[in-house]
């Protein structure tokens, strides 16, 4: 799929994690993508991460479930 | 069978706790204070005669044939309209009120058309059966006085005649009219002997502003208003109980029928949803499932542009197995998917799912739900802990302050609308958060305290300020958010909401709603008593749709409006069965009864019961579908009960993805816009032709009942368990009971469903041990997830913005006479009062365009364009265009884009950035359609024999 957009869809979850006070930001980003996205839409988005654009938080989630 | 005969009480039940003890003719009878004799006389098994009087309609007293004596009191009071009251003796049948009867009959019978055995309402005509219990054997009068025999007959309804010659001015079409539905379109013109029932200015009553709800037609006790097809059919039978199969109310309807063909659908008073109410749609607009664009052979065919091949079927059901078996082996077991369809039954919706997860391997199922109220799921989850409306419809009743919020129930949810509007008329207090200026924000005797009128995508910035006033103004229910939520969350979301940005006055620029007018609602919704929210497709589809649901759960929590009658969070389902889709695992991510793929204990429920390993990731959902078969990673999809094309965004994208695939499963009634790009139909059955049950928007399961056989010879649960089969993983239920039995067994919430209950009453999940009578409320002592849960709600614009190329916004939505994208009610006579889609343009954008009412208009967005007509009208601001999504020609979602909701992929239908412009036509894009269509509809013409 396309990288800019699973880009933009990520970049909007995490518009709405950055402000959750009360939630670690970043593991909430790498949790909704775990359990709403399929693998195969993980797999592009985590395989184009050196290429897209994403906001820091986003970025720190998806390096995250980049790991092992 | 037998026809279903209801009791006509003759006036309403009364709910007072005290109760009377009377006699009625010597039987002692106690019944709650305020009934009226005619009421308790009846309870007792003694009919009283009667004309006026229906028990869906307040007393009147008019028809002067229910008179009784009462010992004690003088004159002959009318039974309707004389209360109960303590060691009362009443006679029903002296020979003084027999006698007075049997006058005021012989005066109504000689203006009334002697023509009993030609007539429509033979066998079933309240003036013949009162004539004869009153005894009447001659009319001293005769009939050659003054009298209305030659009253013309309006038969410019579709559906109903109104044939003045037989009226008696018995007034209950006119109280109907008003107390029912509330649209108070009949009066009684002129006065004594000139009276007569009049629609609007006394004209037609096509033209009139009457909405065909078919309350009149129900209340008339002779043939006056009557419906069409028992003049052409006669009168029914038989009748079976059955639930409507168009929006998300879930009225009860008696299908009346004469062999294997309906006669009429009327509502059933017993129905818990709709108590005797019904719509144009319901009541009407049946005619669909015996249209001759049905389609009742299988068909295949190699290529979407070769023409259509009837088969059997064995052959399409083989076909479908082995290219299905074919895409797995070539790219992967995740290579093919379903959706399921919020039209089917549950059980229906079930088998889908479970074909998906059980036979195909993976978990790429999904709903027409994620088009319209998957972020229902998502909000009402994370904040309450579940994913349903928390109150019965009844609930409406109690409420004093009622907020509605995109959503326009006159028109989406009509038979609910009424009973709000009885509501407001007694005195509720209405706030109408639209864009458009819908019927509800003034209509007759109703008119909304407040209407916000937002800029569409603004949603979020709207409701967190009204939060922002109601914490500032210290109008927090402190003992509920202290008793029933976690402190820590609402600290955070008060501190958020009560910073000075999120004031009403801050936001006016970016909302568009004046201040005044939001602290007055934000005042009103806190105080004003019990307060209730129903929203609609206005919130959820928008990028922040999942924001909007849980800033509304937040207002709720934060002024104590939750857990008890006449408050609560209502998501006003579109579909039938949209909350069953949801409830049955139609997501790809939850199983059903929202539980989440991963959880290894739910999974494992589903692998012992269905004796295979089943996947713990997350499947495709509708959007991510096309764009992984754009990818060539998704090849294959069944689609049951859903029009893909003609209903999700950004039409380009959505054939663009179809024709990638390389097979296409439609599974309809009709070769919809989706099977365009099919390689396999299968013929589907209506909601007549097959058993099972529809969750409606309250939770509620009611019963749907086979009323004839399946006119292509299988129910849609036999396909999908055919299609299971040839795919080699066994499916054998004989029945939908057993369907539910399964789903009963598997999901706690369900946990206490069964046919056989069902087919006493209809009951509201959760309904198991600890809810063993069902739950009309939820969330009363705790909510579902323990504590209520507050969430940050920042306003995030959207991205599709206005600019020089697009500087209006649209916005789409929904007619009354026509359901979603038409496909049914395109296919009867509601037609003619929508027959194609609108632009609703404000005078001053129409005027800056040099667009006149009725001009053809060019409507172009970045996604597309297409042409329809303007309609100018005030009822949209300057800046917002506004149409719906009903008719193919239009194709209105050409024109929407493919943003979405940021937690469920929700399309952003409610706002898109379009030019307007004078147009001569249609687009050169619909003309391509119209003839893409065509071809793609071609059939082969069978073998000669």
């Amino acid at each position: 799929m396309s990288p800019d957009k699973l880009a933009y869809m990520a970049n909007q979850i995490g518009r709405f994690f950055v402000s959750q006070k009360s939630e670690d930001g970043v593991a909430s980003i790498a949790e909704h993508l775990t359990k709403f996205w399929d693998p195969r839409m993980r797999r592009d988005f985590l395989a184009h991460l050196d290429e897209i654009a994403l906001d820091p938080i986003v970025r720190q989630a998806a390096e995250r479930l980049r790991k092992p | 069978m037998t026809m279903i005969e209801e009791i006509d009480y003759g006036t309403q039940a009364q709910s007072a706790t005290r109760l009377v003890t009377l006699e009625v003719d010597g039987n002692p009878i106690t019944v709650p204070e305020g009934t009226s004799i005619m009421r308790a006389s009846m309870e007792a098994g003694i009919k009283i005669p009667k004309l006026c009087a229906t028990d869906t309609l307040n007393s009147f007293g008019s028809c002067r044939m229910c008179l009784v004596e009462i010992e004690g009191r003088a004159g002959t009071p009318a039974s309707c309209t004389t209360p109960v009251a303590p060691g009362m003796k009443v006679h029903t049948a002296s020979d003084n009120v027999r006698r007075l009867r049997r006058g005021v009959m012989e005066l109504y019978i000689s203006d009334h058309p002697l023509d009993c055995l030609t007539c429509s309402a033979n066998g079933n005509c309240e003036l013949q059966d009162t004539a004869g219990e009153v005894g009447l054997r001659d009319v001293r009068y005769g009939q050659s006085g003054a009298n209305h025999l030659d009253a013309p007959t309006d038969g410019s309804n579709p559906y109903f005649d109104f044939d003045a010659s037989k009226c008696i001015v018995c007034s209950r079409c006119v109280r109907a009219c008003e107390e029912v539905q509330g649209t108070f379109a009949l009066t009684v013109e002129g006065r004594g002997f000139a009276s007569k029932i009049a629609a609007g200015m006394n004209e037609p009553f096509l033209t009139s502003e009457c909405v065909s709800c078919g309350a009149c037609v129900q209340a008339c006790p002779t043939a006056t208003l009557m419906e069409k097809s028992v003049i052409e059919l006669g009168q029914p039978e038989h009748s079976i109980v059955t639930t409507c199969a168009y929006c998300g109310v879930g009225c009860s309807f008696k299908a009346e029928m004469r062999g294997d063909r309906v006669v009429r659908m009327v509502p059933w008073k017993d129905g818990k949803a709709n108590h005797g109410h019904s719509c144009v749609k319901g009541r009407f607009a049946w005619g669909y499932a015996s249209h001759p664009d049905r389609i009742l052979k299988p068909m295949v065919r190699a290529k979407t542009t070769d023409p259509w091949k009837e088969v059997s079927w064995d052959e399409a059901i083989g076909h479908v197995a082995s290219e299905f078996k074919r895409i797995q082996a070539k790219a992967g077991k995740d290579a093919i998917g379903v959706i399921t369809s919020s039209r089917c039954t549950n059980e229906e919706t079930y088998l889908v799912q479970k074909l998906a997860r059980a036979a195909f391997g993976n978990n790429n199922t999904d709903t027409c739900a994620r088009v319209c109220h998957s972020p229902t799921g998502y909000g009402l989850g994370k904040t309450f802990g579940t994913s349903a409306g928390t109150q019965n419809f009844d609930s409406v009743e109690q409420a004093d302050v009622i907020v509605v919020i995109g959503a326009n129930p006159t028109d989406g949810h009509p038979v609910f609308a009424s009973r709000m509007k009885k509501r407001l008329r007694e005195g509720a207090k209405l706030i109408v958060i639209d864009p458009r200026r819908i019927d509800l924000v003034r209509t007759p005797h109703v008119e909304a305290a407040f209407h916000l009128p937002l800029r569409p995508g603004t949603n979020v910035a709207v409701m967190t300020s009204l939060a922002h006033v109601i914490v500032t103004e210290n109008l927090i229910d402190a003992d509920f958010v202290r008793e029933r939520c976690e402190l820590d969350a609402f600290s955070d979301w008060a501190a958020f909401v009560a910073e000075p940005r999120h004031s009403p006055e801050a936001l006016e620029s970016t909302t568009g709603v004046p201040a005044d007018l939001l602290r007055g609602a934000a005042r009103l919704y806190a105080t004003g008593g019990n307060g209730a929210i129903y929203y609609g497709l206005g919130v959820t589809e928008h990028s922040q749709g999942s924001t909007t649901v849980m800033a509304i759960a937040n207002l709720a929590m934060a002024t104590g409006n939750i857990g008890r009658e006449g408050v609560g969070v209502n998501p006003l389902r579109g579909q039938n069965n949209v909350q069953g889709s949801c409830d049955m695992g139609s997501f790809p991510h939850e199983l059903p009864g929202y539980r989440h793929v991963s959880g290894d204990a739910v999974r494992s429920i589903y692998e012992r019961e269905w004796g295979v390993p089943l996947s713990a990731e997350p499947g495709l959902r509708i959007p991510n579908m096309f764009d992984a078969a754009i990818d060539g990673s998704f090849l294959g999809l069944y689609v049951q009960g859903e029009d893909i094309l003609q209903s999700d965004p950004d039409t380009h994208h959505v054939s663009k993805g179809l024709a990638a695939m390389e097979c296409v499963v439609v599974h309809d009634l009709f070769l919809n816009e989706t099977a365009n790009y099919a390689h396999v139909f299968l013929p589907g059955s209506t909601f007549l032709e097959k058993d099972g049950t529809f969750t409606n928007a309250e939770r509620r399961i009611n019963m749907v009942r086979r009323v004839m056989a399946p006119k292509a010879g299988k129910a849609d649960w036999e396909t999908t368990m055919a299609i299971s089969n040839a795919m080699g993983y066994p499916m054998n239920y004989t029945h939908p009971r057993e369907i539910m039995a399964e789903i009963a067994r598997t999901t706690p919430s369900f946990a206490g469903v069964t046919y056989e209950r069902l087919g006493r009453e209809s009951v509201q999940w959760p309904c198991n041990d600890a809810n063993p009578d069902g739950s009309p409320i939820m969330h009363v002592e705790k909510f579902q997830r323990g504590l209520g849960h507050f969430v940050i709600t920042e306003y995030v614009p959207t991205d599709e913005k206005v600019g020089p190329r697009f500087p209006l916004l649209l916005t789409t939505g929904r007619a009354l006479s026509q359901y979603n994208v038409g496909a049914q009610t395109r296919r009867t006579a509601n037609v003619v009062w929508h027959p194609e889609d609108m632009l609703e343009i404000h005078p001053q954008d129409a005027e800056d365009r040099g667009i006149r009412d009725g001009d053809w208009v060019r409507l172009a967005s970045r996604a597309g364009d297409t042409s329809l007509r303007a309609v100018v009208t005030e009822r949209v601001a300057p800046g917002v265009v506004y149409t719906t999504f009903h008719h193919p020609v239009t194709q209105a979602n050409v024109i929407t884009t493919d943003y979405s909701d940021w937690a469920t992929n929700c399309p952003e239908y409610k706002v898109t950035a379009v030019q307007v412009a004078p147009s001569n036509g249609i687009s050169q894009w619909q003309e391509d359609y119209r003839d893409l269509s065509e071809n793609a509809r071609r059939i082969e013409a069978a073998p000669a024999k």
